[in-house]
């Protein structure tokens, strides 16, 4: 899992009025080399949460973000290029993904959270 | 004939190890996925402007879908309920992100941050209580009351199903109306019972003036008619398309008058005091042509 998805990801359980931004434990952390598209990175930018992404980022071993960014940023090569390692190329290989309000864990395997509820969830 | 995967087993069960190895060994599902998913992505009519988007694929599988995503530039995240389909996805590296999720339990995403979603012959899962605590009605609100949130206004939903009946579809097309989508039905081959393909095409927040979009038929904005004979100019493109032949109106058939032209004549020797056969279900129904 990305930072990209982890940016758009809640807990879903029954009953949290405010499952985001999911805690990270990070057990093991990869990187992927991808192709960065700076259209994609201006478009998605808006809908970013920044402050929680920089935070992911941090516990994931990266924290070459800038605390606050707005759009002017996006005319940077430099931001750009930490937006897209952060955004796409560093995954949350092995760990948890833990809710903010019930401290419930999503175990992360492979590289994917379970995020399945029991049934006194939904 | 097979019966529905959907009647034999919970998905997380039917789409086993041994069932997921299909989607990398069988060259004629592969080619499906891809076609289906193909379809999918031009009807959800993103923005033509080279902008690769962020997307979701609903029971994403082994991931064929989403490599028609990532073949069109398009980032996308992938929820399934099978482990074991998953981990096909695994292996086959694909590029977008992967959750382990039952969708009937609602889709955990911000609101509207999702630039489009597809779905191939998965919605329909949906329709069957696996467990004593599933209850298809719930679940699907739960999960067209999710996406709808989670998607961006204007926003499309592209949902390729297999319902099992009229009353499947209604139930499944039900349940998007009344989480908000507007939009209907599309059906691709409709002569075909081979290639006939139902997608729910569902648009997010009011329906835009764009001509593609499938304009819904009926005062509730809930059933698209399939049935060609009632479909007008202005809305049968787009309700309804058949990719294969120019559309024409169903022939009127000259033998067989139809069920109610048969009641009403029925009704009428009655009248008369003729002695009729009551009517049953089989009443004017078709008959094989016999030599
Ligand atoms: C016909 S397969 C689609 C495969 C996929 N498009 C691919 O490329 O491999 C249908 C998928 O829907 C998934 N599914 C069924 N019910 C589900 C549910 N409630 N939540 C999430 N996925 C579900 C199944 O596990 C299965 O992988």
């Amino acid at each position: 899992m990305r930072l990209l998805t982890h940016n758009m990801l809640s807990s879903n359980i029954k009953g949290v009025t405010n499952g985001f931004p999911l805690k990270i434990e990070a057990e093991k952390v990869v990187e992927k080399e991808v192709d960065m598209n700076t259209d994609f990175l201006k478009n998605i930018f808006s809908k970013i949460e920044w402050k929680p992404f920089v935070e992911a980022a941090k516990t994931l071993g990266f924290s070459e973000l800038p605390e606050d960014a707005d759009s002017s940023l996006l005319d940077s090569h430099e931001f750009l290029t930490k937006f897209h390692h952060a955004l796409l190329e560093i995954h949350l290989e092995e760990g948890a993904l833990v809710c903010p309000e019930t401290e419930r864990k999503f175990p992360v395997s492979k590289g994917i959270p379970n995020m399945l509820l029991h049934e006194d969830e939904v | 004939m097979a019966a529905r995967p959907e009647l034999q087993a919970p998905p997380e069960i039917f789409y086993d190890q041994s069932e997921a190895r299909k989607y990398t060994s069988s060259s004629r599902i592969i080619d499906i996925q891809a076609k289906l998913s193909e379809r999918a992505l031009e009807l959800l009519a993103l923005p033509d402007d080279g902008v690769p988007r962020l997307l979701l694929d609903i029971g994403c599988g082994s991931g064929l879908s989403g490599e028609t995503l990532s073949e069109n530039g398009h980032q996308w995240i992938g929820l399934d309920i099978s482990e074991a389909m998953l981990d096909v996805a695994v292996e086959r590296e694909v590029e977008g992100d992967l959750l382990l999720a039952d969708m009937g339990q609602g889709l955990g995403f911000r609101a509207g941050v999702i630039d489009g979603a597809i779905s191939i012959s998965a919605v329909q899962w949906l329709c069957n209580a696996d467990k004593s605590s599933h209850e298809p009605r719930l679940r699907l609100k739960a999960f067209f009351g999710s996406l709808y949130r989670s998607l961006a206004r204007g926003a499309r939903a592209v949902l390729q199903v297999y319902p099992q009946n009229v009353a499947q579809r209604e139930l499944i097309l039900g349940s998007a109306m009344r989480a908000g989508f507007a939009g209907g039905v599309v059906v691709d081959y409709p002569h075909s019972s081979k290639s006939r393909k139902e997608y729910l095409v569902l648009t997010c927040g009011p329906p835009s003036l764009n001509a593609a979009v499938p304009n819904a038929k009926g005062e509730d904005g809930m059933s698209c008619s399939e049935d060609d004979s009632s479909g007008d100019e202005e809305n049968q493109t787009v309700t309804i398309s058949d990719r294969n032949r120019p559309r024409k109106k169903r022939k009127l058939d000259k033998k067989s008058k139809g069920k109610d032209w048969v009641l009403r004549k029925k009704e009428q020797l009655r009248r008369k005091g003729s002695s009729v056969p009551a009517d049953t279900k089989y009443t004017a129904r078709k008959r094989k042509s016999r030599f």
